[in-house]
């Protein structure tokens, strides 16, 4: 099997392994970091549950293989609930329940706070659609959307200065 | 964003000082999986850990002719290659039938095909290697020889002379049949003013759980001692049949569940891959871990609906209804899932139709037949969503036929609010309910006039929009009358342990499970309030079979009502405990005490006596300075299983609003609404987000869901690019909405509310398309899911 040595940063830590060349960036994540907050739901690209931050773009974990990753930087769930960027969509979500079983909640989080970014750096808050749009690629069973909506919109607002 | 409380129904005996019933608090579990550390089967390592991949049938139904296996157990990393043959000799098959569901039949099935392959899919050889990867490259130089029979793919011809009969030893394609006739529909289709007559058709489709079903088994030779870390809703059933399948003693199985991704019915049946997991584990004497793949997941995950049913309803030109009639016809997998059976939604089916109304006369006739497919199982809402949209479709019909709008044919048909208690025609038993307070409700929320005024006008602009309804019932809270009378290990019954620890802190262990409704926190709710402390200060034990009360688990909308009624019983047993301690380190009489935000305190005027801790500290470590005699207990236990009613039915009602594109063919969802009636609230917020949940899973198979099979029993879409799921950007915002009529079968009187959602949405989003095309001349849609195509072709305009 063919391997190649790769050295990336990921989480704000150095990191240098040997992964085969078939390895998706989601698979060394989860099997070779024991970086299990990234989930695998449907490994063709569609859910959405292995959403993680490459380079500071959100990407498909299981649509890039882990040697693309060579000197790059990748951002996990973990990475970002440590340095705290994101504390408040976490909080938002806890209180409004926009989760129920959790599984593609770092996916949404992250994707979440790419709109947040994007939309403070065009200085607009999102609408309720933008925000639907925005996430129309991260599938979720179990809460119907309008709690993640709700949860986002709410981020959105108190980000803009306006009342949480 | 409403984060905020709703405000907390009038209680009497729950309404405890810090009470937390009926208020909006956050789970308490939630952190861990925002921060992405929860700990899902798919997460699980161990050492020596192997996984297995499987060689699966690409036939419909196929005779094993030979397999050759060589090359495979050459390949790089491979630990063993095992055949059906092989693997049944050390698990046994299992047959699943129910004992009250008369007649109905299957075959026994193995956890790897031996001989034949009855579906697409169907595993008939494992491959375990150090990685899942080393496995999949090993399955593919596994050599299966196969001989293609027959495959029987059309439910409308399973039983016809001429097709071929799965299983011989069943003589037949029939797994069930039932037919009921209560009161005297002839006569009153006859004597109707009109009938009105259709087939409702309901696209198969599946659970699609963000985590695919996963299982790790770890046989340990030296305890001889199975522990199975399993995406279960239901861990003592399961103990149970790994147990009795692998000539165990349940006390040699171990199942722990902690975070599971997803579940709504698809991790409560036996799957023989998971069966096969666990015995190649014994087998190999190491852990074995599968995770399903989505491909997997979409051919072997149960399949739900799959319904043809022929419906009519007679009615007066006052709107009265005068009788039902259905035929239905469901074409399962080749065998009855194991242990709860293929039969109990068409089953559900017989028994819900026309169930929220008055109407007597109805005829029923279910059979449920055989197919080289996918096998067939509970899904959230079972029979619900088809019972609903039988019946809410055909009520709309009746009132587009004789002229009269949708809201009104209900208020004089539904059954009355001060009729309770009640039977139904197919002989539900009712305790209370409130069709008639819900649909004012549900009138006035969604501003029902209004609306309409708006269709007017847009309509004028060549803008389409429908409203729709759906009244409906939901089975929760079963007993035993649902599973137990038929034979089945699958216990109605739960228990909770509640003991407070040596820092005055509270540690539960519930038998029921956590796919992320929110049972912990509805648990956690129960017994802060009933034992008198801060939700902070209780920590809840789920999932382990080895430590938590035995107990059904979670599924039927049965967590709340019935593991909560455990937790509040459980939390006062010890509160009446801790009390008793209180009294003889205070030399107080219990009775006059309480205990109230972790202090005990006096019940009259709530001085506080003795904080929590201190209690403990005395209790666990000086017990010499308590009264002779005395011995604390600081653990209690208590199990309720309901007695009073076989199943508390809910009900409710929900509402569609959309827009129509009708060049097209496209569905815009503009709003859905939903009232319902689950009795006490525990969690507000908890149940809305069941509804919310549970209605968009209702609108995927209205809209979008369905797994396509061709006439050779071969999958088409088992993909999530080609089956399509309700996503973000398409969904509404839904509004709830309650009406509250506790049971008084438990002192907390709550009832379910996690299928209500999935049960009426199909029925309501039809009946909305309908209102919409109606005045352009197409024909009633009934044919779900509704995609553009078929929309373009009520139009004529395909």
């Amino acid at each position: 099997m063919n391997t190649i040595d790769i050295t990336l940063t990921v989480n704000g830590e150095h990191v240098a392994e040997r992964v085969e060349a078939r390895t998706t960036l989601v698979d060394f994540l989860r099997e070779d970091l024991s970086l299990t907050g990234s989930h695998v739901g449907c490994e063709h690209g569609v859910c959405g549950a292995c959403t993680v931050r490459v380079n500071g773009e959100i990407v498909r974990g299981c649509l890039m293989l882990a040697v693309q990753c060579d000197g790059a930087t990748v951002e996990t769930i973990e990475g970002l609930s440590d340095s705290g960027e994101i504390a408040d969509l976490q909080l938002a979500f806890e209180q409004r329940n926009a989760l129920q079983c959790g599984y593609c909640t770092p996916g949404i989080i992250a994707a979440a706070q790419e709109l947040l970014l994007q939309a403070k750096k065009q200085g607009v808050v999102p609408s309720r659609d933008a925000i639907r749009e925005h996430l129309s690629g991260n599938y979720c069973r179990c809460t119907g959307y309008h709690a993640i909506v709700d949860a986002v919109e709410a981020v959105a607002q108190a980000r803009a200065g306006g009342k949480p | 964003m409403k984060i905020t409380d709703d405000s907390p129904p009038v209680l009497t005996a729950l309404d405890r000082p810090n009470s937390y019933i009926g208020r909006s608090v956050p789970r308490p579990n939630l952190q861990r999986l925002t921060q992405g550390r929860g700990q899902y089967v798919s997460d699980v390592s161990l050492p020596r850990m192997a996984h297995v991949a499987f060689v699966r049938s690409p036939h419909a139904h196929a005779r094993i002719e030979s397999i050759e296996a060589e090359a495979a157990k050459k390949s790089s990393g491979v630990i063993a290659v095992v055949t059906g043959a092989e693997l049944a000799k050390v698990m046994t098959p299992w047959v699943g039938v129910l004992t009250h569901l008369k007649g109905l039949k299957s075959a026994p099935q193995y956890p790897l095909a031996v001989g034949v392959a009855c579906w697409q899919g169907e595993a008939v050889a494992a491959v375990v290697a150090r990685t899942r990867a080393q496995a999949e490259d090993a399955c593919e130089l596994v050599a299966v020889t196969y001989e293609e029979l027959p495959a029987v793919t059309d439910p409308e011809t399973a039983l016809d002379a001429k097709t071929p009969v799965i299983h011989a030893a069943l003589g037949d394609n029939l797994c069930f049949e039932r037919k009921l006739e209560v009161g005297s529909p002839d006569k009153a289709f006859a004597e109707s003013d009109a009938v009105v007559e259709t087939t409702f058709m309901f696209g198969r489709h599946t659970g699609v759980t963000t985590e695919p079903r996963a299982v790790v088994a770890d046989w340990n030779a030296g305890e001889q001692r199975m522990t199975v870390y399993h995406g279960t809703q239901a861990p003592h059933m399961m103990q149970n049949l790994f147990a009795k399948h692998l000539g165990l003693t349940e006390a040699q199985v171990r199942v722990l569940t902690k975070d599971v991704g997803g579940s709504f019915g698809i991790k409560v049946h036996t799957y023989a891959d998971e069966m096969a997991t666990v015995a190649l584990s014994k087998l190999l004497k190491r852990p074995v871990k599968f995770v399903a793949d989505r491909i997997e997941s979409f051919v072997t995950d149960i399949h739900a609906r799959d319904h043809r049913v022929k419906a009519r309803i007679g009615v007066n030109k006052d709107g009265a209804i005068t009788a039902f009639e259905i035929d239905d016809l469901t074409g399962i997998g080749p065998y009855s899932v194991y242990p709860r059976t293929s039969g109990i939604e068409a089953n559900q089916v017989v028994n819900l139709v026309g169930g929220p109304y008055t109407c007597a006369n109805y005829r029923a006739q279910a059979k449920v037949v055989f197919q080289n497919k996918n096998v067939m199982c509970q899904y959230r809402a079972v029979g619900h969503p088809i019972a609903v949209a039988v019946t809410e479709g055909l009520v709309e019909l009746a009132a587009a036929k004789i002229g009269m709008d949708p809201l009104e044919i209900r208020r004089r048909n539904l059954i009355a609010d001060d009729a309770y208690p009640c039977v139904s025609a197919a002989g539900l038993k009712f305790e209370k309910l409130s069709h008639h307070e819900s649909l004012a409700h549900l009138d006035s929320m969604m501003n029902y006039a209004g609306l309409r005024a708006e269709q007017k006008k847009l309509r004028e602009k060549g803008i389409h929009r429908g409203i729709g309804f759906a009244s409906f019932i939901e089975v929760t809270n079963p007993s035993a009358a649902f599973y137990g009378v038929g034979g089945a290990k699958i216990t109605s019954q739960d228990g909770a342990t509640v003991k407070l620890d040596a820092q005055g802190s509270i540690v539960v262990h519930t038998g029921v499970t956590e796919q992320g409704q929110g049972a912990e926190a509805v648990v956690a709710q129960c017994v802060a309030t009933s034992f008198g402390v801060s939700m902070d200060k209780v920590r809840v034990v789920t999932g382990d079979t080895d430590n938590t009360p035995y107990g059904g688990g979670t599924w039927a909308s049965r967590a709340a009502g019935i593991g909560g009624e455990a937790a509040w019983q459980a939390g006062k047993a010890l509160r009446g405990n801790v009390l008793a301690v209180a009294g003889a380190m205070l030399q107080a009489k219990p009775e006059e005490l309480d205990i109230r935000n972790g202090i005990v305190v006096d019940k009259a005027k709530g001085t506080e006596r003795l904080a929590l801790d201190e209690l403990a500290r005395v209790a666990y470590f000086r017990p010499d300075t308590l009264p002779p005699g005395f011995q604390a207990e600081l653990m209690a236990t208590r199990h309720y299983v309901p007695r009073g009613w076989p199943f508390a039915f809910t009900n409710g009602i929900q509402a569609s609003y959309l827009e129509v594109d009708t060049d097209t063919g496209f569905v815009k969802l503009l709003k859905h609404w939903c009232v319902e009636d689950c009795g006490t609230i525990i969690n507000p917020q908890l149940v809305d987000e069941q509804i919310r949940g549970g209605v968009v899973q209702g609108i995927g198979a209205a809209l979008f869901e369905q797994c396509l099979y061709d006439e050779r029993g071969q999958m088409l879409n088992g993909n999530m690019a080609d089956y399509l799921v309700p996503m973000s950007a398409e969904m509404p915002d839904i509004e709830c909405g309650h009406v509250v009529s506790p049971t008084a079968d438990s002192e907390l009187g709550a009832k379910g509310a996690g299928e209500a959602g999935t049960a009426g949405a199909p029925a309501c989003v039809m009946n909305a398309i309908n209102d919409a095309l109606r005045p352009l001349g197409a024909q009633p849609l009934t044919d779900m899911p509704f995609t553009p195509g078929k929309i373009l072709r009520a139009l004529g305009k395909v």
